[in-house]
């Protein structure tokens, strides 16, 4: 697809929060809506929506997952009659993009998908009908580095951050096939489209090779002490290559690496000091917009005193 | 289910035994590893150290192939064992592939410790903070792989996660 056009066409989408960003994840999404309305994106929320099968729906019967997900697109397909879902949740837009990917690919699981959508009295999804892309796509293609470039007002002034992904964005390969397409396309192995927003919003991103390993966000409630030795491993790693910040693109990474940080210091002792903003937050903060407005005060990690120390809030 | 122990010979750095003492074998992992790192962190040489984190790896993927029963490969991929264990280690099981990239970056700062080149080598200052985060990536991919083990009787908890009626 032509620059431009993708541009035009992810000027307006659909809007799919998924749970986290109404819960734990809530300034995620209050900072994706200020972002989107600063650089004249627009967000038309998916009406209706529900849950797009986690990984607890998943784990007891796939196909209903895919359902799940494909209710979703199909209701940003022929109700909103939109062309793009956003999904800025590392675990909707992988669920999504699962589910197209299922759908386009496996006849049993568009018989059941048929099935329960003619149960439910509404369309059923059919592969290809919506593109489904993440925050990050939205923003690096509805917008791109050089223009954001020239829209920073309040530049992050070197600050150093450690971009957390997660593994949801880029995993597994098969179901994003739109990355490892070389120039313009995000990569799977080391992705990059976080680092480059927020370089060109001022910030200076460390090398950092934990960007996409597991933080046991999914053993949280079975298994909290290995979560937790999970997360102290990522922000020791994070703060020797010398971050001040670890930026996050998923709810369910952050609130883990938010929460670990406080068990890792009141159960084993060990304290780190870095902070996590999600970067919608840092784009907001750079676009000029206060740290209220994209809902720095709800994070639990106090990342006012890192932007303070840099003179960015 | 009992603990595989590795039979490797004994002695500090490369080749040391895995020793045992948690409860089950993720924890038994993790511990350790905690114990072999200990023991790199002796080592003066960054080049050796990167020797001894490298065979610490290969020794959890070695672990896991022989907790699923399988028998660990000695093959190689692109030189090194490590990415060989992973691949065994990640067949049929999609999940697992969150350590791949761990795995790979435990070889880039293996490569940077021990460049071919020995006029390649890192500044001191560089090598030390790359031998300090290639130890956090051998203890990641230690946690991760632990965690495996100690969730295998109860089902993955992934994203690629299998689903426990899929026998039904």
């Amino acid at each position: 697809m032509d620059t431009d056009d993708r541009k035009q066409r992810y000027r307006k989408v659909a809007y799919y929060p998924g749970c986290a960003l109404e819960g734990t994840g809530h300034a995620y999404n209050r900072s994706t809506k200020a972002v989107g309305k600063a650089l004249g994106l627009e967000l038309d929320e998916v009406p209706n929506w529900n849950c797009c099968g986690a990984m607890e729906v998943k784990n007891v019967d796939p196909k209903v997952q895919t359902y799940l997900s494909s209710r979703v697109m199909s209701i940003a397909a022929n109700e909103m009659h939109a062309d793009v879902v956003m999904a800025p949740c590392n675990g909707c837009y992988h669920n999504l993009k699962k589910a197209e990917y299922d759908l386009a690919h496996d006849a049993a699981s568009r018989e059941t998908v048929g099935a329960i959508a003619a149960k439910a009295g509404h369309a059923p999804y059919e592969a290809g009908q919506v593109e489904t892309i993440h925050a990050l796509d939205w923003i690096m293609h509805g917008v791109g580095e050089d223009e954001l470039r020239k829209r920073v007002s309040n530049s992050l002034r070197g600050l150093k951050i450690a971009n957390y992904y997660g593994c949801m964005y880029t995993r597994p390969r098969h179901i994003f096939p739109e990355k490892d397409q070389g120039p313009g396309s995000d990569s799977t192995s080391k992705p990059h489209f976080m680092d480059d927003l927020l370089e060109a919003a001022g910030a200076v991103n460390v090398d950092f090779p934990l960007k996409t390993a597991c933080c046991g966000g999914a053993h949280t409630l079975s298994d909290s002490d290995l979560s937790t030795k999970l997360v102290l491993n990522i922000l020791r790693a994070a703060e020797a290559a010398g971050a001040d910040v670890i930026a996050t693109e998923c709810p369910t990474c952050h609130s883990g690496l938010e929460m670990h940080q406080v068990r890792a210091e009141k159960v084993l002792g060990e304290k780190t000091t870095v902070k996590m903003l999600y970067f919608t937050q840092l784009l907001g903060i750079a676009l000029g917009l206060s740290p209220r407005q994209v809902g720095v005060h709800e994070n639990v990690s106090d990342g006012r005193e890192a932007l303070e120390a840099r003179g960015i809030a | 289910m009992s603990i595989v122990a590795l039979a490797r010979d004994a002695g500090d750095g490369p080749g040391a035994p895995m020793p045992r003492t948690g409860a089950d074998p993720g924890t038994a992992l993790v511990d350790a590893v905690e114990v072999r790192l200990t023991g790199v962190d002796a080592l003066a040489d960054p080049r050796d150290a990167a020797c001894a984190m490298l065979a610490v790896a290969d020794d959890v993927l070695v672990d896991w192939a022989a907790f699923r029963g399988d028998t660990p490969t000695q093959a190689t991929r692109e030189g090194f064992r490590l990415l060989a264990l992973h691949r065994q280690g990640a067949q049929d099981l999609p999940s697992f592939n969150a350590c791949r990239e761990t795995c790979r970056e435990i070889v880039y700062h293996f490569n940077l410790l021990r460049p071919a080149d020995p006029g390649d080598a890192l500044p001191a200052e560089d090598a030390a903070r790359t031998r300090v985060m290639m130890g956090l990536l051998v203890r990641h991919l230690a946690l991760f792989v632990g965690g495996k083990m100690r969730s295998a009787r109860v089902g993955e908890f992934c994203c690629a996660s299998r689903p426990i009626r899929q026998d039904d």
